[in-house]
């Protein structure tokens, strides 16, 4: 069942819609999902949905965002409609298990017998009933840290993915989960997925959103992930949606000892993004790396909010954002790391560094280290700048016009993070997307790139 | 080929070339010497297009061409090469891409097909043995950790790829020891031919062991003060640079 709501005053509406479709959201969901509603919405009701006023949403007034006419999805069918079309992977040389979800529900998936024995992937409001046991033990978990759009998401959550990675099992193929925006109204969308990897495990995970009709969309999408002892863990949120698009996507991850976990936001297009990234070295010995890359033009909005919390001692963190803005885009960047009275010998890097190409374009770059340990190595560092003038020169007098160069040099700059990546396939393609984002070639039209999915033309807005 | 009147150049209103007349013909080659802050590189980056420097009088034509009028990239295809004093670290952008767009950029310029990948490799290796540099080099960004020898063979290679009409040496030989220098110049000698011009701004005598000039012109205070054979050369490196301040003082 579709609903069409309409936000005036955020919280009022919000209120009404929750409580007259409790039983919508609570039918067929699972218990421990249910059990978490009530008290995220009083907190979300509360807090509402964060302004500039609140201190970690001071560079995104979310407000204006949630405020429309928007279409809610209350059931599977009504969210996926006549959506549901056979996907193919375009991508040479990537070969993926493929989710696909459709507004944030999920639609279908590539056969599971070629994934090892054990590993589930699957839709997480059936997924719960099928592994009860794992779903209780981490579901909300992290989530319930005072945010008020993590509240927002655990009150109104329904379905998602589910992936579980048994002990000891290395999963080779990176398993891709495929977001899809697309309908006849604007619609407002819930993701929750969970994401838990035992001990001695691995996995690499993409998460690919995509918009693919030229409605204005409204993401709360929120990933938990728990990687246990020994495990590794590469997660790649790749954001590629049209100028309409407001997305707030959290991850928080939770590691133990010894694990290894690597995420990388790569927003190459949307229109308003706010990424939260928490990460809780929960146990010694944790190795954590946090990337992000964002490319904006025209009026595009990109926020980062990083939190590492080093709460145990021997942990490492290497933390690495960097940022292209073009026109008149603007960008955010917080990075808080917390090293807790116990986490002696900690090992805390960040870096942030940002190419404004225009005078109108910005960026607020927010280092926030809380260092309550003595013997820590922590260091950070925040950077603004220009195309580099000298480089520039070298460049044409190679014979290289200048707006080849231009492109040559904000894609050097850019590259750091994309040699970050762990998937080589991935890579390959990430970096002829990044280039061909600076050339202007590829645009939101083209929709994911990563799996060769064409957009419609009316969504090149 | 190359025809220099009167030029005047400046940065931040401070003159620094006050009038330099040079011709250079095609097959020659042209050392320009002079004591520190004479203007020579200045010379060489208004040269290559470097809009740090404002020509305010004076004019340079190239195979009949403005060369002034000319955006950096369009002098580099018309055949102007200028080897830097200080090549620039750009990490992140491969040798090999870096070098692609250029040759490229050269082959529409004049209405040649673009090389194919494996066409493009085909050249680079034989330029490469050319210079004589080291393979790893290629495979790296461009300039990035290179020491002061590599990026000079860096340089040189590049002009070996490219194929200039004129060639401006911007004292490739500082900070060069022995071998790279021979290198280096060996690599110049072996672009040498007749419609190939060169002009190797120095600040000693021992690159042009290697490199033999045809003439040398000593620039002092933004002018051309002297100009003779090969000679002018040896004689500078035994008398230094004292006499000629002193003649032209002014």
């Amino acid at each position: 069942m579709n609903k069409t709501c309409r936000i005036v005053n955020l919280q009022d509406e919000y209120s009404q819609i929750y409580k007259d479709n409790l039983p919508f959201l609570k039918a067929g969901a699972p218990n421990k999902m249910n059990a978490l509603r009530d008290d995220a919405f009083e907190l979300f009701n509360v807090k509402g949905i964060p302004s500039n006023k609140v201190e970690e949403y001071k560079y995104t007034n979310l407000q204006p965002f949630f405020k429309g006419t928007f279409d809610i999805a209350f059931s599977s069918e009504s969210a996926i409609q006549n959506n549901d079309h056979s996907f193919t992977c375009g991508v040479p040389n990537l070969d993926t298990h493929n989710v696909f979800l459709i507004n944030g529900w999920f639609s279908s998936q590539d056969a599971t017998d070629k994934l090892p024995e054990g590993v589930v992937v699957g839709s997480i409001r059936e997924k719960a009933a099928d592994y009860p046991e794992v779903f209780e033990k981490y579901y909300g978990e992290q989530s319930n840290d005072g945010d008020a759009m993590a509240a927002m998401n655990t009150a109104f959550a329904q379905d998602g993915a589910f992936i579980y990675v048994p002990k000891g099992v290395v999963v080779d193929k990176p398993i891709q989960l495929v977001n899809i925006m697309i309908g006849e109204q604007d619609r407002l969308v819930f993701q929750r997925n969970l994401i838990v990897i035992e001990e001695n495990a691995q996995a690499k995970i993409m998460l690919c959103d995509h918009t693919m009709s030229a409605q204005k969309f409204v993401i709360n999408s929120l990933s938990e992930v728990f990687a246990a002892t020994n495990s590794v863990l590469d997660l790649y949120n790749i954001q590629n949606q049209h100028n309409l698009t407001t997305q707030v996507a959290s991850v928080y991850v939770n590691q133990k000892k010894h694990s290894n976990v690597l995420t990388n936001n790569l927003t190459l297009h949307s229109g308003i993004t706010r990424n939260n990234i928490r990460v809780t070295l929960d146990d010694e010995y944790c190795e954590s790396h946090v990337y992000g890359l964002y490319l904006n033009d025209k009026n595009q909005h990109v926020d980062n909010y990083s939190f590492i919390d080093h709460a145990q001692p021997h942990c490492e963190s290497f933390e690495l954002f960097k940022g292209v803005m073009d026109d008149s885009s603007s960008a955010a960047f917080t990075g808080r790391v917390m090293v807790r009275p116990d986490a002696q010998k900690t090992n805390a890097y960040q870096s942030n560094n940002n190419l404004l190409l225009t005078d109108n374009a910005k960026i607020n770059s927010k280092p926030q280290l809380e260092i309550y340990a003595d013997d820590v190595k922590c260091s950070h560092g925040a950077t603004v700048g220009q195309l580099d003038e000298e480089a520039m020169f070298y460049l044409r007098s190679r014979g290289i016009d200048e707006n080849e160069s231009r492109i040559l040099l904000m894609y050097a700059f850019a590259y750091e993070v994309i040699e970050k990546i762990r998937v080589e396939a991935l890579k390959e393609n990430i970096r002829s997307l990044v280039e061909k984002r600076f050339r202007g070639e590829y645009d939101k039209c083209d929709s994911c790139v990563i799996c060769g999915q064409q957009g419609v033309s009316a969504s090149c807005l | 080929m190359l025809v220099i009147k009167d030029l005047h150049a400046k940065i931040d209103d401070k003159e620094i070339l006050r009038g330099i007349n040079l011709e250079v013909k095609p097959g020659e080659v042209h050392a320009i010497m002079g004591p520190n802050g004479s203007g020579k590189s200045t010379l060489s980056s208004v040269l290559a297009g470097n809009d740090k420097f404002e020509v305010n009088e004076g004019s340079v034509t190239f195979n009949d061409k403005d060369l002034l009028d000319l955006a950096p990239e369009d002098r580099a295809r018309e055949g102007v090469f200028l080897s830097f004093q200080y090549p620039v670290e750009i990490p992140g952008v491969s040798m090999v891409n870096f070098m692609r767009t250029a040759v490229n950029e050269h082959r529409k310029y004049r209405n040649e097909t673009p090389y194919s990948a494996s066409e493009f490799l085909k050249l680079m290796r034989e330029k490469k043995s050319l210079v004589e540099i080291d393979s790893n080099l290629t495979n790296r960004s461009v300039n990035e950790g290179f020491s002061g020898g590599e990026k000079k063979k860096n340089e040189i290679f590049q002009m070996a790829m490219l194929e200039p009409k004129l060639a401006i040496l911007d004292e490739t030989d500082s900070g060069l020891d022995i071998d790279a220098l021979r290198v280096v110049a060996n690599g110049v000698n072996k672009l040498k031919s007749p419609d190939r011009a060169t002009i190797v701004i120095t600040h000693y005598q021992r690159l042009l062991d290697h490199i033999v000039p045809d003439f040398v012109h000593v620039l002092y205070k933004g002018r051309i003060v002297k100009s003779a054979g090969k000679e002018l050369a040896h004689e500078l490196e035994e008398k230094g640079y004292d006499w000629i301040k002193k003649e032209f003082e002014d």
